[in-house]
């Protein structure tokens, strides 16, 4: 149970500013996802909460206590690495004991929460192994188990899920969500760059870019009122449809967003002519590349499979409200 | 045919120079052995094959004098020194590749630095330091002597390896509440080992077969180490050099790093090729 505030957060490597003054409030027991395209300041952001690095101006409260000078064990964090760090030459049990160890705790009180803790996980099995012995998915868990063990306040994540494969990543991060449910106490801090753990992890997401907040809210207010031309092509996957000039100027604006499901593809007035370039069939939907003479192709989704060829003439038109609109400085247009 | 012969040929020359190359290294060794069982006049007769066995050289060195003192001594010297290189070791090298400060980069060519000095250089300036220090023919002024001159190679190698650790598995252990002491002895000793014992083993060899300081840092037969009794060992007269009796000290002071090399060689290869590639 922790409420996190930062408030205008600096930071400098020597003379290269990483942070640049961000001001944020994390409610307790909140999910909350940085995302960010990579170097924009996350996971530095992140090792600032967890006092792994020093905080070069700006003040950081855990719950209304100041925690700027707190070592890392004492602001009641528990961190997992996207490389695992797991001890290589101690057992599994050891290695998520290790921290209640230290802290000199009871040993029978250590067993509980470890075995506590791996059941959860479904590691139960593995405490006598070390962690070369285990795969990749199996080694995420026991990093996540041995932050369960330190019972944190503030659970952080820094990319857990990068190293792992396409089907383990889906089962972690449904894991991770099952955690958040079953530890509804506990603040959570999420890395990642990538946009889809984001939309299905988080509470709230934060975008970052640059060092700077772009945009905070929850993944359906910033999927359908992105405050920023970045944040409407950076969440949403397929990538938002961005056109610029005539087609837009059309529209009263320097540049128009449409994402693909609101695309249709029509004969009706104003329609956009173009060329199939290309179709994807995922079986429940597909994504058509069209060349309407953009720079990019626009794509458009449909239900059910596409019946289009190559070099088949289309017309396409954006459905009526749905379309974004941005000004020069990538600012939304009120509708 | 020509090409089977041309084979044979080469693969008869291969074998040729291996044992040229064996016969020549391990003869002294091998010589050494041989008269070291040989007595009286049979010393000066000289054979490639046992011609007879007898252990009075060997009685004569460990009953005669202070050679097991000697012996005692070297142990001593030589496992202190080694313990205490690498305790300095261990934690200097902790600082040298995982605390960011100003100077980092000269301390490191420095240490290198120190460690091309000829023995000879610091000998005299060695000399009033331990004078100074009032250890001046005790363990402590060889003990001394030795750690300067095995930390250079020490430091650099663990500083080489410490830094390929990686950095998560040093965070993580912070997170989990640990001090600087607490990641060195529980998260990265268990790590190091193959390096550890391979500087260590290199400083006791260092230490064990060290002559020049041995000599000039004590004065009395029961403070000299092995090298320098070998050296100093003498017969009935002045003019009897006991060669029977060196050569079964030499085989003596041998035996024990043979044994250490032994029991650790896995460990020394792992641990030489450790620091180099990332594994």
């Amino acid at each position: 149970m922790a409420r996190i505030e930062l408030k205008n957060i600096r930071k400098s490597f020597g003379l290269v500013d990483v942070i640049k003054g961000v001001d944020l409030e994390i409610h307790s027991g909140e999910f909350m996802v940085f995302v960010g395209p990579s170097g924009c300041g996350k996971s530095t952001l992140l090792r600032l909460m967890a006092g792994l690095e020093d905080i070069t101006s700006g003040e950081m409260y855990f719950d209304g206590q100041l925690v700027n000078a707190l070592a890392p064990s004492r602001r009641g964090i528990a961190m997992v690495f996207q490389s695992y760090a797991l001890y290589p030459h101690m057992t599994v049990y050891e290695n998520m004991a290790f921290g209640m160890q230290l802290a000199k705790s009871d040993k029978d009180a250590i067993k509980e929460r470890v075995e506590k803790a791996a059941e959860m996980l479904q590691i139960g099995q593995y405490l006598a192994r070390l962690p070369k012995q285990l795969s990749g998915g199996q080694r995420q868990r026991v990093a996540i188990g041995r932050a369960i063990v330190r019972d944190p306040k503030v659970f952080l994540f820094d990319e857990p899920l990068s190293n792992l494969d396409a089907a383990l990543r889906v089962a972690t991060r449904l894991e991770i969500a099952k955690l958040h449910h079953q530890m509804n106490n506990t603040t959570m801090v999420y890395v990642t760059h990538d946009q889809v753990e984001a939309m299905t992890l988080a509470d709230r997401i934060c975008v970052l870019r640059d060092g700077m907040i772009e945009q905070v809210g929850t993944p359906l207010e910033l999927y359908q009122n992105p405050q920023s031309l970045f944040v409407a092509g950076f969440i949403g996957s397929p990538k938002m449809n961005f056109l610029n000039g005539e087609i837009a100027s059309k529209f009263g604006a320097t540049t128009i967003g449409v994402r693909s499901e609101d695309i249709d593809i029509t004969d009706r007035e104003g329609a956009w002519k173009g060329k199939v370039i290309h179709s994807e069939n995922l079986g429940s939907d597909s994504y058509t590349y069209v060349d309407i003479g953009t720079d990019e192709p626009v794509i458009v989704r449909e239900d059910g499979t596409s019946k289009h060829a190559p070099d088949d003439a289309i017309s396409i038109a954006p459905q009526p409200g749905r379309v974004y609109r941005f000004d020069q400085a990538g600012k939304p247009l009120k509708n | 045919m020509t090409m089977d012969l041309w084979a044979i040929t080469k693969r008869v020359a291969f074998y040729a120079l291996v044992i040229f190359i064996v016969v020549v290294a391990v003869f002294p060794f091998y010589y050494a052995i041989l008269t070291s069982f040989k007595s009286g006049t049979d010393l000066f007769r000289v054979t490639y094959l046992p011609t007879s066995f007898s252990l009075d050289n060997y009685s004569a060195v460990l009953n005669v004098g202070d050679f097991p003192r000697n012996v005692l001594n070297s142990v001593f010297v030589a496992a202190v020194t080694v313990l205490l290189a690498l305790f300095l070791a261990i934690t200097a090298s902790f600082a040298l590749s995982r605390v960011r400060f100003r100077g980092r980069g000269i301390i490191l060519m420095t240490i290198l630095a120190v460690s091309m000095f000829p023995q000879i250089a610091v000998l005299a300036g060695l000399f009033e330091v331990i004078r100074f220090l009032g250890i001046y023919n005790t363990p402590w002024a060889l003990i001394f002597s030795y750690t300067i001159f095995t930390l250079p190679f020490t430091v650099w190698v663990l500083t080489t390896f410490m830094r390929d650790l990686p950095i998560e598995i040093e965070e993580a252990a912070i997170v989990d509440g640990a001090t600087p002491w607490v990641i060195i002895t529980k998260v990265f000793m268990p790590l190091m080992w193959p390096a550890l014992v391979t500087t260590g083993l290199l400083a006791f060899i260092g230490a064990w077969n060290e002559f020049l300081f041995a000599l000039t840092f004590t004065s009395s037969n029961a403070t000299r180490t092995v090298p320098v009794a070998i050296a100093l060992l003498s017969g009935g007269t002045q003019h009897e050099i006991p060669w029977g009796a060196i050569m079964a000290a030499s085989v003596i002071v041998t035996v024990p790093l043979v044994i250490l090399v032994l029991i650790f060689q896995r460990k020394i290869i792992s641990g030489l090729t450790a620091g180099g590639v990332k594994g």
